[in-house]
């Protein structure tokens, strides 16, 4: 039997971008923090580019606390939603049409999230990455690691618990 | 001199806070280790279009910001503060174009640390929409 020729490069780029842009675009603050997200293959890095709204005291100066756990939790949510969407981009079940016409599954919601603040953050770009410790049909539970210059120096991590979104034949049953 | 008035001490706070500024906060209350701040819905804070509930993250950074200023107000507070620990318990979703009430009380000091319980409210008081508890850095007064 004759093996398919794998897909361009190209085309396997386009698609799974789209699928990040699509998670990630549709989130009015995501965009108003500013977070973008560095994609390589399947792993997510989150980015939140320093901006002069994001400081919380301007003695110091330093970031904001709660724009900081806003970053964190922004993060940990991409992520969840990510790992799940990956398989449905990859499978084909969720078609480049799909991703235009925004039929993508809801984001998982937050039911608590704990934040250490380990180091005030620096007035600078600050990137985060999370990981999914256990995902669930119905929970998850995902800690997140924030640093800056660098990756070995966290200055805030967070763990926490969400409710999964219903897959399709739930809502449908 | 006169003691400055609670609006002159709310617009000081919220100006001296570039973040809290931006994200349209607003000093309710504040004395003695308890602070209110309100966050009035914004169509930039929503973390689900399809429902237009309010993100997570920006519900977070209204009560971070409370706590901090439930820590600054109390009476035995002699220096600057920061977040040590933030534990948030999202209990439902904020409804949609309802002002955000957070509520924070500094129930406990020592040399260095402050404990603060907090919740926030839309126009179901009886509901929280998110409850917390933090611990923050602080500097107790030097007196006598």
């Amino acid at each position: 039997m004759a093996r398919r020729r794998p897909e361009p490069v190209q085309v396997v780029k386009e698609r799974r971008d789209a699928a990040l842009a699509a998670l990630v675009g549709g989130v009015p603050y995501i965009r108003r923090l500013g977070v973008q997200f560095d994609r390589r293959g399947d792993e997510l890095t989150a980015v939140l580019p320093f901006a002069d709204r994001l400081i919380g005291n301007p003695v110091l100066p330093a970031l904001h606390g709660g724009a900081i756990a806003a970053f964190l939790e922004i993060s940990a949510i991409v992520e969840l939603a990510w790992s799940g969407l990956w398989h449905e981009i990859e499978s084909g079940r969720i078609s480049m049409d799909d991703l235009r016409a925004g039929r993508l599954p809801k984001l998982p919601k937050t039911i608590d999230l704990t934040t250490d603040f380990l180091r005030s953050g620096l007035p600078r770009d600050a990137y985060a990455r999370a990981r999914v410790n256990r995902s669930g049909r119905r929970y998850a539970s995902v800690h997140v690691e924030a640093w800056q210059d660098n990756r070995d120096r966290p200055f805030a991590q967070a763990t926490g618990h969400f409710l999964m979104p219903l897959s399709a034949e739930e809502t449908d049953g | 001199m006169s003691r400055p008035s609670l609006d002159q001490i709310a617009e000081a706070f919220v100006l001296a806070l570039p973040h809290a500024k931006d994200l349209g906060m607003r000093l309710v209350a504040l004395n003695d280790g308890h602070a209110e701040l309100a966050m009035p819905w914004d169509e930039d804070l929503v973390g689900d279009p399809s429902s237009g509930v309010i993100h997570g993250g920006a519900v977070s950074a209204l009560i971070d910001t409370t706590c901090g200023a439930a820590v600054m107000s109390h009476p035995e507070n002699g220096g600057d503060t920061a977040t040590l620990n933030l534990r948030i318990d999202y209990m439902r979703p904020a409804r949609p174009g309802e002002t955000l009430l957070a509520r924070a009380t500094c129930f406990h000091v020592t040399q260095t640390v402050a404990f603060v319980r907090a919740d926030a409210v839309d126009g179901d008081p009886e509901h929280p929409v998110a409850t917390a508890s933090a611990a923050f850095t602080f500097q107790r007064r030097i007196t006598g």
